[in-house]
C-alpha cells in the first residue's frame, strides 16, 4: 500500500504531462463566442443615412463579414485601410456604427472610403450586446448558411485574415 | 580578429559548455556506480569549465549589445542605438533567447558555488551533487542551442538601428527583477541534487537536510527577493495601482516560493529530529519542479498572461520533454527508493515537530491552491469545456483564510520545544497576548470604522508580533541573574527566524491596510482644475511635452496640498516610444511610510483635459518592507557560522 502511495507524484505528474502535451500549439488569444454556430439574432437598425429600417432578413446573400467600428475606436482608424482592400478583393462587408454619432461617421466614409456594401446604425449597441460584442473593432465571419463561423476580437490585417479566410 | 567574429565565439562556446556538462553529468555518476575516486573527482574542474564558458557566452552577448551589433537578430529585435546603456545591458535579458541564457548563466555560477564548497562536503556527496546539476544544465543548454541561440545572425542585410526594448521593460526595476529572481528559481535546482543525491545513494540520513539547509536558504532569499522586486515594479509601472494581479506568471513564481517555504521549515525537522524524511526529499524535488514548471509555462504560450511575451510550440515541445526528463526521473527514483526510509526516532504529537508539521500542511494546500487555480483553466480547455478564467476572487478567496490560520500557528511554533511540550506552561502568557492583540486591533477598528474581518486579520499580525518579542524575550533572559551574560547566546539562525517572521508581520499589515484604508477616483481634470480625494487636494497645474532619449513625453506638473500645506509635487507621464509606436503610462508617486499618492494619466480628452486615475494607497510600502525583512532573515539563516566547517580528513 506505502509503495503505491509513493508513486502517486509520479502518476500525477504523468497526467498533467499529457494534457500539456495537447494543449501546446494552441492559440491562447483566441476567444470563441457563444454564437457560433448559431444564425445572426434579429436586429431592426436604420441604414447610416437613415433613411431605410433593415432587419436580419436584409443582410447578404452567401458567405461575408460584419464588422463593427466606430469613429471614436483609434483601432478602427488602423484597420480602416486593410478593410477597404478587402473590399476591393470582393469580400462583403456589412458595418456596424456601434455607439456612434451619425454625422461623424459619414464623415469617416466621405474621408477615408467606404468599403461596406451595408451600413447600419447601432447607436444604443443594442445589437452589439446580442452579438456579445465587447469593444470595437471586432468581425465575426457569416458563412453561406448565414451562421456565424468565427468572431475576432481586434484588428483585422493580413495576419488575422489568413485566419479568417478558412473560416468564409 | 575582428569584432565581428564575437557571437560566433559566443555561440562555440555554448557548444562547448553543452559537452562539459553531459561530461559532467555523466563521469562522477560513473565514477560513483564505478567506486573510482578519478572520476568522482573530475566533477570540480568540469565544473569549472563550463561555468567560465557560459560566463564567456554571456560577457560576448552583452558585448554585442553595448556595440549596437544589429548584424545578430535578437540584439537587432530587442535594442536600439538611442537606447540608454543602462537598458542595451538590461536587454540581454529582455526577450526569450537572452533571459533563457540568464537562467543558464545563473545555474553555471551555483554550480560553481557548489564547487568552491565542495570540501564542507563527504568525498562522494559533493561530486554526486555537481553531477546531477550538470543533467538540469545539459538540459537546459541543449535546449537554449537547439531551440532559441541568441547568436542567429541577420546576413548579409545588417539593420542599421534596430527594434527596441519593449517599452515595459525599460525600467530599474526590470534590470534586477529577472537576475534575482532567476536566482531564487534556479538555486533551489541545488536541493533538488541533494535530494536526488540522497535518493541515489540510499543515504537519507539527517545529514542531507543538514547540507542543503544554507542552500536552500539562500535561493528563499533570492526568490522573495525577486519577487517583492516584481511586485513593486508592477505597481509602480504597470499604472493599475495594483501590487499583486494573481497573474499565471506571478503565481509560477509564487508557488516555488510556498513549497520553497515548507521545504525550509522540513529541512529543520529532519535535520533536528529524524523524522519527515521522505517528505522532505519529495518536497525538494516538488520546489524545483514548480521553478521548471514556470519556466514551462511562461515560455511554451501555454497560458495567456501579461508576461509571455514569447510563445512558440516548438519550445514548448522541448521545454515538456525537459521537464518529463527530470521531474518524472526524479519522482520515478523517489518511487522506487523512498519506500526503504524509516524513521529512527519517535514523533512528538505535541513538539515542535507537530508544530511544522501543520506548517508543511496548510503551505502544500496553499501551494496547490495557487496550482489549481492557474491550472484549472488548462485543464478545463483540455477536458472540451472551452475556456474560462480564473482570477483574484477564487485566489483571495481560498488563499486568504488558509494564509491567516497559518500565521496564527506561525507565533506559537517557535514556542515549543522538540518532542514533546506543555505548552501549559505558557498558556498565560499566550493568553495575554492574544488579548493584547485582539485589543489593540479592535481600537484601530473602532476608531476607523473597518469591519471585522480587518479586525481578525489585524489580531493576527499583531499576535505574530507579540508572541515574537515574547519568545525572544524568554530565550534571551533566561534568569534574572543573567541578563547581559545570555545576550550573546543566540544564535543568528534564531535572529533569522525572528526577522522572517516579523517581515511576515509587517507584510499582512500593509496587505490589510491597503486592501480596506485606500481611495481612488477617476476624475477628468484640465490644467488649473482640483480634485479631493481622501483628506488630499489634488492641483493640476500644468502640461508639458517632453523628449526623451527614445520617447516623447506628455507631462503633467500636480500639486498635492494637505490640509493646505504641500506635500507633494507629481510629475505623471504618457511616453510614446517612436521606434515601437507604443504609448505608456509612468505613473507618478508621492512615496511615504503610511501613504502612497498615486496618480496615473489616462485618456486625453477635448479641450486639453485628460482622464487622471488618483489613488491613496493605504500602508502600501509596508508589503515590500515585510518582503526586505524576509530576504534578510534568509541571507542570515545562510550564512549561519554552523554550516561553514570543513570537513574532517580521515
Amino acid at each position: 500500500m506505502r509503495r503505491i502511495v509513493l508513486f502517486l507524484p509520479f502518476l500525477v505528474f504523468l497526467v498533467l504531462g499529457v494534457v500539456f502535451y495537447f494543449l501546446l500549439g494552441k492559440d491562447t488569444q483566441y476567444m470563441p463566442s457563444a454564437l457560433i454556430g448559431q444564425p445572426v439574432p434579429s436586429f431592426q437598425l436604420v441604414t447610416l443615412e437613415g433613411e431605410q429600417v433593415k432587419q436580419t432578413s436584409d443582410l447578404p446573400k452567401g458567405s461575408y463579414l460584419i464588422n463593427f467600428w466606430g469613429t471614436w475606436c483609434p483601432s478602427c482608424h488602423v484597420e480602416h485601410p486593410y478593410l477597404m482592400t478587402l473590399a476591393e478583393q470582393g469580400v462583403t462587408i456589412v458595418g456596424i456604427d456601434y455607439k456612434d454619432q451619425q454625422a461623424a461617421a459619414m464623415q469617416w466614409l466621405r474621408d477615408k472610403g467606404n468599403p461596406y456594401t451595408l451600413v447600419l446604425m447601432d447607436e444604443l449597441g443594442q445589437f452589439g450586446l446580442d452579438m456579445g460584442v465587447t469593444g470595437a473593432p471586432e468581425t465575426f465571419v457569416i458563412n453561406a448558411e448565414g451562421k456565424i463561423a468565427y468572431r475576432l476580437q481586434g484588428v483585422l490585417n493580413a495576419q488575422s485574415w489568413q485566419v479568417i479566410k478558412a473560416y468564409l | 580578429m575582428t569584432r565581428f567574429m564575437f557571437p560566433e565565439i559566443g555561440q562555440f562556446s555554448l557548444i562547448l559548455a553543452l559537452f562539459f556538462a553531459i561530461a559532467l553529468a555523466t563521469l562522477p555518476m560513473v565514477g560513483y556506480f564505478r567506486q573510482s575516486l578519478l572520476l568522482l573527482n573530475t566533477a570540480r574542474p568540469l565544473t569549472h569549465v563550463m561555468a567560465c564558458l557560459v560566463v564567456i557566452a554571456f560577457l560576448l552577448l552583452a558585448w554585442a549589445f553595448i556595440t549596437d551589433d544589429f548584424s545578430v537578430l535578437y540584439v537587432s529585435q530587442n535594442s536600439n542605438v538611442d537606447l540608454p546603456l543602462r537598458y542595451k545591458f538590461s536587454a540581454v535579458w529582455g526577450g526569450h533567447e537572452g533571459s533563457l541564457l540568464l537562467w543558464v548563466l545563473i545555474l553555471a555560477l551555483w554550480c560553481l558555488a557548489v564547487a568552491l564548497r565542495l570540501d564542507s562536503l563527504p568525498e562522494t556527496i559533493g561530486p554526486l551533487v555537481l553531477s546531477v546539476l550538470g543533467w538540469v544544465a545539459s538540459g537546459f543548454l541543449a535546449f537554449l542551442l537547439f531551440t532559441s541561440s541568441p547568436f542567429v545572425r541577420i546576413l548579409p542585410d545588417v539593420p542599421t538601428s534596430g527594434g527596441d526594448l519593449n517599452p515595459l521593460l525599460q525600467d530599474i526595476g526590470l534590470i534586477l527583477h529577472p537576475p534575482i529572481l532567476y536566482m531564487g528559481y534556479v538555486g533551489f535546482s541545488v536541493a533538488f541534487a541533494f535530494a536526488v543525491v540522497a535518493l541515489i545513494t540510499g543515504n537519507l540520513n539527517a545529514y542531507w537536510a543538514r547540507w542543503a539547509r544554507p542552500w536552500t536558504a539562500a535561493a528563499w532569499a533570492s526568490l522573495t527577493f525577486g519577487i517583492t522586486l516584481g511586485s513593486w515594479w508592477a505597481y509602480y509601472e504597470l499604472g493599475w495601482g495594483g501590487w499583486w494581479f494573481w497573474d499565471p506568471v506571478e503565481n509560477a513564481s509564487f508557488m516555488p516560493w510556498l513549497a520553497g517555504t515548507a521545504l525550509l521549515h522540513s529541512l529543520v525537522v529532519t535535520e533536528k529530529r529524524g523524522v519527515f524524511k521522505s517528505w522532505t526529499v519529495l518536497l525538494a524535488i516538488f520546489t524545483f519542479s514548480l521553478s521548471l514548471l514556470g519556466t514551462f509555462l511562461v515560455r511554451s504560450g501555454v497560458l495567456t498572461s501579461v508576461h509571455a511575451f514569447a510563445a512558440d510550440p516548438t519550445r514548448g515541445v522541448f521545454i515538456l520533454a525537459l521537464l518529463v526528463v527530470l521531474v518524472g526521473g526524479s519522482l520515478l527514483l523517489y518511487a522506487l527508493r523512498a519506500g526503504q526510509v524509516r524513521s529512527s526516532v519517535s514523533f512528538g504529537f505535541s513538539g515542535r515537530e507537530a508544530w511544522l508539521l501543520l506548517n508543511n500542511i496548510l503551505l502544500s494546500v496553499l501551494t496547490l491552491t495557487v496550482l489549481l487555480g492557474t491550472l484549472y483553466p488548462l485543464l478545463f480547455d483540455a477536458l472540451g469545456m472551452g475556456r474560462i478564467s480564473v482570477g483574484a476572487p477564487y485566489f483571495n478567496a481560498v488563499f486568504g483564510p488558509i494564509a491567516l490560520c497559518l500565521m496564527v500557528f506561525m507565533a506559537i511554533g517557535p514556542f515549543s520545544k522538540w518532542h514533546h511540550t506543555k505548552l501549559a506552561t505558557w498558556w498565560k502568557a499566550m493568553l495575554g497576548a492574544a488579548l493584547l492583540s485582539m485589543g489593540l486591533a479592535a481600537g484601530i477598528v473602532f476608531w476607523q470604522l473597518f469591519d471585522w474581518l480587518t479586525w481578525f486579520s489585524l489580531s493576527v499580525a499583531f499576535w505574530v508580533v507579540f508572541m515574537t518579542l515574547l519568545d525572544w524575550f524568554n530565550k534571551q533572559f533566561v534568569s534574572g541573574k543573567q541578563r547581559l551574560k545570555q545576550w550573546r547566546t543566540l544564535p543568528n539562525r534564531y535572529y533569522a527566524m525572528v526577522i522572517a517572521h516579523f517581515g511576515m508581520a509587517i507584510s499582512l499589515v500593509g496587505v490589510i491596510m491597503v486592501s480596506v484604508n485606500s481611495h481612488e477616483a477617476m476624475v477628468k481634470m484640465s490644467p488649473g482644475s482640483q480634485a479631493e480625494v481622501g483628506g488630499y487636494v489634488f492641483v493640476f497645474d500644468s502640461m508639458e511635452l517632453i523628449k526623451g532619449p527614445n520617447y516623447l513625453s506628455d507631462r503633467g506638473h500636480f500639486q498635492v496640498y494637505q490640509q493646505g500645506q504641500l506635500v507633494a509635487d507629481l510629475y505623471p507621464e504618457k511616453r510614446f516610444f517612436t521606434t515601437r509606436q507604443q504609448v505608456m503610462t509612468e505613473a507618478a508617486l508621492g512615496a511615504g511610510f503610511t501613504r502612497d499618492l498615486y496618480i496615473s494619466l489616462g485618456e486625453k480628452l477635448e479641450d486639453g483635459a485628460w482622464g487622471v486615475r488618483i489613488h491613496i494607497k493605504s500602508f502600501v510600502r509596508w508589503i515590500w518592507l515585510g518582503g526586505l525583512f524576509m530576504v534578510l532573515g534568509g541571507m542570515l539563516a545562510a550564512f549561519d557560522k554552523r554550516y561553514r566547517q570543513k570537513r574532517e580528513r580521515a
